[in-house]
């Protein structure tokens, strides 16, 4: 077959259908319905099969996306699988949540000349995901049991991600979870409208498969210490996976008020508790119905829509700075304001007003214009002098980001950076031998995707450090010589026991 | 919560308890009940089988119970702990509809869906001399590990603790032995003295010019109170804060106090702090924060007991 170029490629990208925003505006179910199969392999043909793909470098766990593509243009969907799935044990997670844009899709060169759309690759690794749940495919991976055991601490992406890399080495896996369910971030965070629990089930018990042990009601730090899980419990190796954690407030007056909540507790009574059910469910969620969320950040995204579809009236948008600089996806800001989300850009609240109960009744705000650049690159806003306003609100919602949860750095020795997260090398080992560490806890907030990745080199240092072969590239000790081995055996490698004496 | 200044000494004493030898030990969901014992017609007392957390725990700290599948997340000051036999006690007083329903389906025998921690820094035992130990209606259990803990660092313990009547007094043996005073308060004079814990502290104060240190827990009006009665003479006052909690990791901020003027979480940051600094009025602001809900809660469940006990019991008449 010819080669594939720019302008014998499908133009358009294949539809995908997408709910009406007045409908699903009011409902939990998905807004992107993914591709159907043909619109699947309609894309697939989009894409040129780069001899060097910039799409593999732009991918934060490196996925073969021109190997699984042409798998897929041969109807060899299972073997597509088994390529993607080398890298990422959650495609059905990635293809909805990762910001491809700036990723594997932000380098395609289809995309590059900016007349056409790049590869939809997200909406291609979902279709398999989501066709590998629908057959029960599960990674057949040859793993040689070892001794070596390793505790991993959080089951949100990072840790799920560096599990099921330590798993196929053949380590003896065990995640510690400390809310009653696992997923981390995908469970209690992410909405069921853009990322289904059946989805993060499915993702899960493939994690299982592999022989991942996963202990939910498990609070490590204070059920036990990181010292105590290789001094006492016999673990090689321990990766900290817990996420940033702790929502910040700005310290207005008024923040007691009943009505204020961060971003994470609404989304945690919404998503894990399912407060939006109460009372058939025994959490409570007491949303008014003029929701005021402060922040424009895929959180703030997440946390106005779930309002609206908890059934509030108005959901308003403040921001201090404009559209340009908000940080949310732009797909995500897309579908906010479709729904019918007011944004109020260059907005700064500076007191929450209460009403003689103690609830919130209004926001006082302030106008704020553009000044100089600051350190971000970002122009800083500043305050407009006499452009004081009250904004009537019966519900505020924080979502400004947030800080390092203190627990493990309280109960263990683990160094962490003047900001409070820890600290940790080029390959994440931290300051404890052994003990490495990797996701929001190390970077500040971030993305599913780079959570996974941090994961997964993660897992490489830890491999390196229990001096596993790596088992992600095939090993070939001749091509090295037999020098500095003994027998044959490398003496880097200080796990002998899958050699046997014939 | 950027600043971690005064919770990193914590974290020292926490090594001296070993850890769990199996990863089996650490159970995951249905931990067992092993003994229930009803103080009264609200307050009964469950003894769970968690050999981990037995080893770990300390005083002052708490946990988080889920009763079932549909169940909200409870937090319960740890009321008492034994490492030799491997369990953990908690003394629940059936007020709101989760805990109700505690009360209604909880047997010794039977398992708790989820339970998780123990939770929260533990109490500062400090080097008191003398200290005052008060517990008051749901901080009564919770402040007896605490006496112990006063008494085995060699301190001159009083226990003030109050109840409604004699009838709702309970452990009162358990305190005697760990208190070398021990006063009982009781709102009808029926046991002990005639009033609030805050006369007990008054009366024990009075006898004492060198109390060091007050630990007060209970109600957030009993705790203010205590704080007031101690605030002239100036007496160190710790209390143990209880908001309104989602996942007690210092996740989601809901149980945001305001101490010394500042933003602190009671499940991470806490729940001790010092009394003299709490934004009382905050803290028991933010508690009616769902008293409509709750109420709704209690009300649908009692009606639905009512329901479905009748034919039952017409069954019984028969």
């Amino acid at each position: 077959m010819a080669r594939k170029t720019i302008r014998s490629i499908p133009q358009l990208r294949a539809p995908m259908p997408v709910q009406e925003p007045v409908v699903r505006a009011r409902n939990f179910d998905e807004v992107a319905l993914g591709f159907d199969t043909q619109a699947a392999l309609l894309e697939c043909e989009r894409c040129l099969v780069c001899p060097q793909p910039a799409c593999v470098e732009g991918c934060p766990v490196n996925i073969d996306i021109p190997g699984f593509i042409t798998r897929m243009i041969r109807h060899d969907y299972r073997g597509a699988y088994d390529v993607l799935t080398d890298s990422t044990l959650l495609p059905a997670v990635c293809g909805r949540v990762c910001p491809q844009e700036d990723q594997c899709e932000g380098v395609c060169p289809v995309g590059a000349g900016g007349t056409l759309e790049p590869v939809a690759i997200g909406r291609l690794e979902r279709w398999l995901g989501d066709r590998a749940i629908a057959e029960g495919w599960r990674k057949q991976s040859h793993i040689e049991r070892r001794q070596f055991r390793v505790g991993i601490v959080g089951s949100g992406p990072a840790g799920m991600a560096c599990a099921a890399d330590l798993a196929k080495a053949g380590c003896k896996v065990t995640i510690f979870e400390a809310l009653h369910e696992p997923g981390g971030v995908l469970r209690y965070g992410i909405p069921e409208f853009r990322l289904p629990n059946s989805v993060v089930d499915a993702e899960i018990n493939a994690i299982r498969a592999l022989g991942v042990e996963i202990k939910c009601n498990t609070l490590v730090g204070r059920l036990f210490t990181i010292e105590q899980m290789l001094n006492e419990m016999g673990y090689d190796a321990v990766f900290i996976g817990t996420g940033a954690g702790s929502p910040r407030f700005m310290d207005l007056p008024g923040e007691g008020l009943n009505g204020v909540l961060s971003a994470n507790e609404l989304l945690t009574r919404c998503n894990l508790m399912r407060a939006g059910q109460f009372p058939t469910y025994d959490t409570p969620l007491g949303l008014g119905k003029r929701v005021a969320v402060i922040g424009a950040g895929n959180t703030a995204m997440d946390a106005m829509r779930v309002s609206l579809r908890l059934g509030a009236d108005e959901v308003h948008c403040i921001y201090r700075r404009t559209e340009h600089e908000c940080p949310a996806r732009r797909e995500e800001l897309h579908h906010a304001e479709e729904e019918g989300i007011h944004f109020h850009w260059l907005t700064n609240p500076v007191e929450i007003l209460g009403d003689a109960n103690g609830n919130v009744r209004a926001l006082r705000c302030v106008r704020m214009e553009l000044g100089a650049p600051d350190d971000s690159g970002r122009r800083s806003p500043v305050v407009v002098p006499g452009s004081e306003f009250d904004f009537e609100a019966d519900t505020v919602v924080y979502a400004i980001g947030t800080s390092p949860n203190p627990i493990l750095g309280q109960t263990s020795k683990l160094k962490l950076d003047k900001r409070g997260y820890i600290q940790s090398d080029a390959s994440l080992a931290t300051s404890l031998a052994g003990v490495y560490a990797g996701g929001d806890i190390v970077t500040g907030a971030a993305t599913v995707i780079l959570a996974m990745g941090a994961g997964r080199r993660a897992a490489q240092g830890i491999k390196d450090y229990l001096g596993i072969r790596d088992s992600s590239v095939v090993y070939a000790p001749e091509a090295a010589g037999l020098e500095g081995s003994l027998f044959g055996i490398d003496l880097a490698e200080r796990n002998f026991t899958h050699l046997r004496l014939i | 919560m950027a600043d971690q200044d005064d919770a990193g000494a914590a974290g020292a004493d926490h090594a001296d308890h070993a850890a769990p030898h199996f990863i089996e030990e650490i159970r995951a969901t249905g931990f067992p009940i092993l003994t229930r014992t009803d103080f009264s017609d609200v307050t009964f007392l469950l003894e769970i089988e968690h050999p981990a957390m037995a080893r770990a725990a300390q005083p002052g700290q708490f946990v988080i119970v889920i009763l079932d599948d549909h169940g909200e997340r409870l937090p319960l000051t740890i009321a008492d702990f034994d490492r030799a036999r491997g369990t953990v006690t908690l003394v629940v007083q059936a007020v709101g509809k989760s805990t109700r329903q505690m009360q209604a389906t909880l047997r010794a025998g039977g398992t708790l869906y989820g339970l998780v921690g123990p939770m929260g820094v533990p109490s500062h035992v400090s080097g008191a001399k003398k200290v005052i130990c008060v517990g008051g209606g749901l901080g009564v259990a919770p402040i007896y590990p605490q006496a112990r803990a006063f008494k085995e660092a060699g301190a001159y313990v009083i226990g003030v603790v109050g109840f409604r009547n004699k009838d709702l007094v309970f452990w009162d043996d358990k305190f005697r032995a760990v208190c070398d005073e021990f006063i009982i308060c009781t709102d009808d004079g029926s046991a002990g003295i005639r009033g609030l814990v805050t006369q007990g502290i008054t009366e024990a104060l009075a006898r004492h010019v060198d109390v060091d240190e007050v630990v007060a827990i209970g109600p957030p009006i009993m705790m203010r109170s205590c704080v007031e009665t101690t605030r002239p003479f100036k007496i160190k006052t710790m209390v143990s804060l209880n908001p309104i909690m989602v996942d007690g990791t210092g996740m989601c901020g809901g149980c945001r106090v305001k101490v010394a003027d500042r933003i602190r979480f009671a499940c991470v940051d806490g729940p001790d702090f010092d009394g003299h600094k709490v934004d009382f009025d905050d803290l028991m602001l933010r508690l009616r924060r769902y008293k409509a809900q709750e109420k709704d809660a209690l009300d649908r469940y009692d009606e639905n007991c009512r329901r479905t006990r009748l034919p039952h019991e017409t069954l019984g008449v028969r």
